[in-house]
């Protein structure tokens, strides 16, 4: 087989320089983007698997634990990570971070006056099935202020990263609530296409909803296809 | 014609530390890292070098909270990966992954062995994703290495304009030490790909 992965669809992304996102204007790059021919550096790319996790990685309101379970209200994000064909990815690493219900990380350099959990983490990961199928129990990450502007919120979200078949696949991004005001006031995720923005949000499912446990949340993942084809077709 | 859209990208932001470098920001508690500093140890066959820099904003301050990930192939230029036909059979698994936030000065650095020639038409490098606070979307760039005559015939290289294919090419500071510092903007903007 030769193989190469679709170009990013740049359509769809958010620049790297967005100005009301006010650390972009010196961060994101500003001399045009060379093109880079797809070789083997790029066709592979790091594998993890199953061996990756152990335990109760997947399991955010366990792997924290300390004296108690973890306040806030439980949730399971399960969902398929699929390419731009719909085909599975599976056996693929994903790794998640997220504050805690009251908006507060556990990272030494957030400030942010609302409480730690001693009985969260919020860092987690799992792998996908050879369904694409991944699923995670948290719970709802609480929405906290950043210094980007006057009276700024972050929605309500958690980080999602993910390596996909090859280098070119990786991906992080962020998933979201529906219905969060947050939302239309966010310049991260208004800084994204209007086109694709809404494929960052979540869908509140009632079959994935645990009766008197957790609320279900599904979120589908589509990386960068590939347009194999085969050598002696 | 793809029937869906890539899922897009969002900015890593200040908090990954403790969810992809858990182990180096002292969270190994709770989560232990998939990968590190450390790509080779003491039984990985090639030659044992570091690889250090920091990333620098426009403003030209060095950044604290920028994620460098790298992926190269082993000594024998082998891709510990199923796409590559000649399979490493060695134990190094070629990926690393290290944050501006713990070192003083705020350097990345890797511990790892160099590379060799993947195929005929490229110089031993390393393939790395830059993400940070302030980035929507990661930038792929490569680290070369000075001196190397297959520099001159890479094919990546000689895709960039001449003026810039400095920004690829680290320095070397001693024996097995190479510097590549990582600039976002400005003059010497380092070459980042549309891969």
């Amino acid at each position: 087989m030769t193989e190469s992965f679709n170009a990013r669809d740049w359509s769809g992304q958010p620049a790297y320089i967005a100005p009301d996102y006010k650390s972009t204007p010196l961060r994101g790059p500003t001399k045009p983007l060379i093109p880079l021919p797809q070789t083997l550096s790029e066709l592979t790319g790091p594998v993890y698997g199953q061996e990756s996790v152990t335990g109760d990685d997947a399991d955010l309101t366990r792997n924290g634990r300390r004296n108690g379970e973890p306040l806030g209200e439980r949730i399971i994000v399960a969902g398929r990570v699929l390419d731009e064909d719909g085909r599975p990815v599976p056996n693929t690493l994903l790794e998640i971070w997220q504050a805690n219900a009251a908006g507060r990380y556990i990272h030494n350099t957030d400030q942010h006056d609302a409480p730690i959990d001693p009985n969260f983490f919020g860092g987690g990961r799992c792998v996908t099935d050879f369904d694409g199928g991944y699923r995670f129990m948290t719970v709802k990450p609480g929405a906290y202020p950043w210094p980007n502007h006057h009276n700024a919120w972050r929605p309500n979200h958690i980080h999602f990263s993910l390596f996909g078949p090859s280098f070119v696949t990786r991906l992080v991004t962020q998933m979201y609530f529906p219905g969060d005001p947050l939302l239309d006031l966010d310049p991260i995720f208004l800084a994204t296409p209007g086109a694709t923005r809404d494929l960052l949000i979540a869908r509140f499912n009632l079959e994935l909803t645990e009766p008197n446990y957790a609320l279900g949340y599904v979120f589908d993942i589509v990386l960068r296809g590939n347009s194999a084809t085969p050598m002696e077709a | 014609m793809a029937k869906l859209r890539q899922t897009p990208s969002q900015t890593v932001g200040p908090y990954f530390a403790y969810g992809l470098a858990p182990e180096q920001y002292g969270y190994q508690q709770n989560l232990t890292s998939i990968a590190g500093s450390q790509m080779a140890d003491s039984e990985t066959e090639g030659e044992h070098i570091r690889v250090e820099g920091r990333v620098f904003d426009g403003a030209g301050n060095p950044i604290s909270d920028a994620l460098i990930e790298i992926w190269q192939a082993d000594a024998m230029g082998r891709y510990s990966h199923p796409a590559d036909p000649r399979g490493s059979n060695s134990t190094f698994k070629g990926f690393g992954r290290c944050g501006t936030g713990t070192d003083p000065q705020n350097r990345f650095w890797f511990d790892t062995v160099k590379p060799g020639q993947v195929d005929a038409e490229q110089a031993p490098h390393l393939n790395v994703i830059v993400s940070m606070r302030g980035m929507l979307l990661h930038a792929f760039t490569r680290i070369y290495f000075p001196g190397e005559p297959a520099n001159a015939s890479d094919k990546v290289l000689n895709a960039v304009p001449a003026e810039r294919r400095g920004t690829l090419i680290s320095t070397r500071q001693s024996n097995n030490l190479y510097r590549f510092d990582i600039h976002m903007q400005g003059d010497n903007e380092t070459v980042f790909f549309d891969a």
